[in-house]
């Protein structure tokens, strides 16, 4: 699984039936210093995530039609969770942030 | 899927036995107006193709859903012989016009 | 998945059985500003999608699915139509 940030949603009528009813969603993954991992994917949405927000994403497809609840579909990412924070060590926020010296949860 | 063109074919005796009796053809890549890209893989022959011809490939795990490749450690597999690459006229046009840039 | 657009089509008459009858597209990639991104690719349509349309196709595994009970050879499936992409800022 990947940290992502939606930035975007698609919107699609003639689609296979399986997808009906999901959000499809702009996901740009992200690096742990928040920097973008790669470039954007479309993910179906199993948690009501909106633009702007950090989630988490699957880019496995087991796991991602599990999680949208549709088993054997053409899905190969799922936005399953939305982050509320993330704790890094402080050895590697550190190394993310040398400016900071003091250890704090990375937003 | 890709299209690419067979350039060679690769021999081996000692092999994984599941790989027994597979003909084994050396694919470059090609791009939809034919041109060669960079690379090249090694994939196993469905449908009897040889040197020379334009080819669609099925590569990852989909490849062990081509015909006799079932439970196979196959990761790329030739599964047709192109006859003709249609392009999207306006397609075409945007490719003539970059071209006279 | 990802964004993509239709620039044309094969045609195979000597092909793996379970691909009879199946349509062949080739797939232009996208980036989110809807310009081309990489190489165009070869995909199975799940949707009836047609030349100049921008799509949306699954890769893997997964991409045979659509076409179940059958197991198609297959890694790339457009599953479907976009109507529109929004992406503030892009």
């Amino acid at each position: 699984m990947l940290i992502g940030r939606v930035i975007g949603n698609v919107v699609a009528t003639q689609k296979v039936r399986s997808h009906e009813g999901r959000k499809i969603l702009v996901v740009q993954p992200l690096n742990l210093d928040g920097s973008d991992r790669g470039d954007p994917v479309l993910a179906l949405d199993a948690v009501d995530a909106g633009i702007g927000e950090r989630v988490l994403l699957t880019t496995e497809g087991f796991s991602a039609m599990t999680a949208v609840g549709r088993p054997n579909s053409p899905i190969d990412s799922a936005v399953i969770g939305v982050i509320d924070s993330v704790d890094l060590a402080g050895e590697y926020f550190r190394r993310l942030n040398p400016q900071m010296n003091t250890d704090r949860h990375g937003k | 899927m890709i299209l690419a063109r067979i350039v060679g074919t690769v021999v081996s005796t000692r092999k994984d036995a599941r790989l027994e009796g597979k003909k084994l053809l050396i694919a470059k890549p090609i791009s939809p107006e034919g041109a060669d890209e960079s690379g090249y893989l090694i994939a196993v022959d469905t449908v009897g193709s040889g040197t020379g011809e334009t080819v669609l490939i099925v590569s990852g795990s989909s490849a062990r859903n081509a015909s006799e490749c079932k439970d196979r450690p196959v990761d790329a597999a030739v599964i047709g012989i192109v006859d003709e690459v249609k392009l999207d006229a306006l397609h075409e046009a945007e490719l003539a016009a970059s071209r006279k840039k | 998945m990802l964004l993509g657009r239709i620039i044309g089509n094969v045609v195979c008459t000597v092909k793996d059985p379970a691909l009879t009858g199946q349509k062949l597209l080739i797939v232009q990639p996208l980036d989110k500003r809807g310009r081309d991104k990489g190489r165009p690719i070869v995909a199975l349509d799940a949707v009836g999608a047609g030349a100049g349309e921008t799509i949306y196709w699954c890769r893997g595994k997964e991409a045979s699915f659509p076409f179940q009970p059958v197991e198609l050879p297959t890694e790339a499936t457009v599953v479907g139509i976009v109507d529109s992409v929004n992406i503030p800022g892009a």
